[in-house]
């Protein structure tokens, strides 16, 4: 389903982001891509997503070259990807309601569906009397769940979460993660880049671990060991 | 783009607007100024307009005719120049009336008084007063007048002033074309003040479009509130101004009627109120919209 095929990033001509990487995504899968800071992980995600280009090689979505999609275009490809990211990326002067709605909006759904959906979401993350508050009047673990829950209402054939537990608290974090299986659950990829080792072995799924921007490592019930 | 689409662009962008107090009265403030000056520049072309106006309605040619001109022949001559498409008005003054001016002129001076005691008769002569479109004609109808070599004429002034009145010609001339370059590029520097402005607050906001392009928002999605926040600064802003405008005018009017009495700021402000209004609404919108199209147009790039 996402299959990046011998991609490399190079910055400035010789600082490597990326090199030559090979690695392909199944359909419905969960996958954490693990390494330290600088590895490359968020380099592979923004990729995807095509908030970069890659210097070599080329990124598939479903059959579909991302890396030559044209640029007016490229929001049909973005909106078939949900993010989440550490520092939570919500819209500082829209509502909880208001920032999951728009996802939704941008796809083209109806009021009455937006309104319906949106409701029950955020009472299934445990929002539903804060659907009202504005970012800053939430805390960190709310924004995290405010900025996941488009993921389950929209259902998109993606989800990447870049660092998404980087700022919780470990109760915060197991309830983030636990939202991210559930998504899983009902049939979204899931893309988990983080350097949290104890969270990735604990999810006991597949692990690829990149060193310096190369695959070292892709362990199906992998260990995130460094 | 639907019509669910529009509407959700209308409802963001007011939203936006509203809930960035403080960055929204900023910007309208700066607006504010940036049109009370174009405001400002109306009145200043309208003045400027009067004063040049004044001064060259100011300047006639006269031709006086020796005391023997019998008065129908004069008449005569009065109607043969009213004919000419350059000359505008024609105005003719008698021996008695001449002398009644001079008269009034000098009621106070007993010397004058005493030397037309002495002189017994009227000295003064009749004449035709010419006034034309613009100075530049006065040259040919005073040619024409001169190479008719008509006995009846004693003297035409314009060859004495001819070259006061070329002078004060090619014055008129080059402040018309100053004021018009200064008003062009006063209205540049106010729209780049006011582009800046907007290209600031659009600023504030580069990680919210940076989110709505992940999201996977198309480009006029994102543009669009911002292009509806630009329409509110300028709109409102232009009402600032124009509520503005009333009380400065009527404060100025005096100041300015000191120096022209002929241009009443305050009245011409009142009679031109549609006019005014319209263009610092025109003007506003455009500013803000084109200002904020223009400003995102950087974060929508990548």
């Amino acid at each position: 389903m996402i299959f990046f095929d011998h991609v490399s990033k190079i910055y400035n001509h010789h600082s490597a982001a990326l090199k030559n990487v090979t690695l392909r995504i199944e359909p419905k899968e969960f996958i954490s891509i693990v390494g330290a800071s600088g590895a490359g992980k968020t380099t592979l995600l923004r990729l995807l997503i095509r908030e970069e280009e890659p210097t070599e090689g080329k990124i598939f979505l479903d059959g579909l070259e991302v890396t030559a999609v044209p640029q007016n275009a490229i929001h049909h490809v973005r909106r078939r990807i949900g993010t989440v990211f550490q520092d939570y990326k919500l819209l500082p002067l829209k509502t909880a309601h208001e920032n999951v709605a728009f996802a939704m909006e941008v796809a083209g759904r109806h009021d009455e569906e937006i309104q319906e959906d949106v409701t029950e979401v955020l009472e299934l993350v445990g929002l539903k009397d804060k659907m009202g508050n504005f970012p800053h009047q939430l805390s960190g673990g709310e924004k995290q769940r405010v900025a996941i829950a488009p993921g389950l209402v929209n259902r998109p054939d993606v989800i990447l979460a870049d660092e998404p537990i980087g700022n919780l608290d470990p109760v915060h974090t197991r309830e983030i993660v636990g939202l991210l299986q559930r998504i899983n659950e009902l049939g979204t990829t899931v893309i988990l880049a983080s350097h949290d080792k104890e969270v990735i072995n604990a999810i006991d799924r597949r692990v690829v671990t990149l060193e310096r921007g190369e695959v070292v490592s892709d362990e199906e019930k992998g260990k995130y060991l460094v | 783009m639907s019509a669910i689409t529009f509407k959700r662009i209308l409802k963001s962008g007011y939203l936006n607007f509203r809930r960035n107090g403080w960055l929204s009265t900023a910007t309208i403030l700066v607006m504010v100024l940036v049109l009370f000056v174009l405001g400002n520049l109306l009145f200043v072309g309208a003045f400027a307009h009067t004063v040049l106006d004044s001064l060259e309605s100011k300047i006639d040619v006269s031709v006086y005719f020796v005391p023997t001109a019998d008065e129908g022949d004069i008449l005569a001559l009065k109607q043969e120049l009213e004919s000419f498409p350059e000359v505008v008005e024609v105005s003719y003054v008698s021996r008695e009336e001449a002398l009644a001016q001079f008269r009034a002129r000098h009621q106070g001076n007993a010397l004058i008084a005493t030397a037309l005691e002495e002189v017994g008769e009227n000295p003064l002569e009749a004449s035709l007063n010419v006034k034309a479109q613009d100075p530049s004609k006065y040259a040919a109808i005073s040619t024409f007048l001169a190479e008719r070599k008509d006995p009846l004429v004693d003297k035409i002034n314009y060859f004495e002033n001819e070259q006061l009145i070329q002078r004060l010609g090619a014055i008129l001339e080059t402040v018309r074309g100053s004021g018009v370059l200064i008003a062009f590029v006063l209205s540049f520097i106010a729209i780049l003040v006011s582009f800046n402005t907007i290209r600031l607050a659009i600023y504030t906001m580069r990680e919210e479009v940076g989110i709505m392009r992940l999201v996977g928002a198309t480009s006029w999605f994102i543009r669009g509130p911002f292009l509806v926040s630009g329409v509110l600064y300028g709109s409102i802003a232009a009402l600032i101004t124009i509520t503005l405008l009333f009380p400065f005018t009527w404060l100025v009017a005096p100041k300015v009627m000191v120096l022209v009495p002929e241009f009443d700021i305050f009245r011409y402000f009142l009679s031109h109120l549609v006019e005014v209004f319209g263009i610092l609404l025109l003007s506003g919108i455009m500013l803000g919209s084109l200002s904020s199209v223009i400003a995102i147009r950087k974060y929508l790039r990548v």
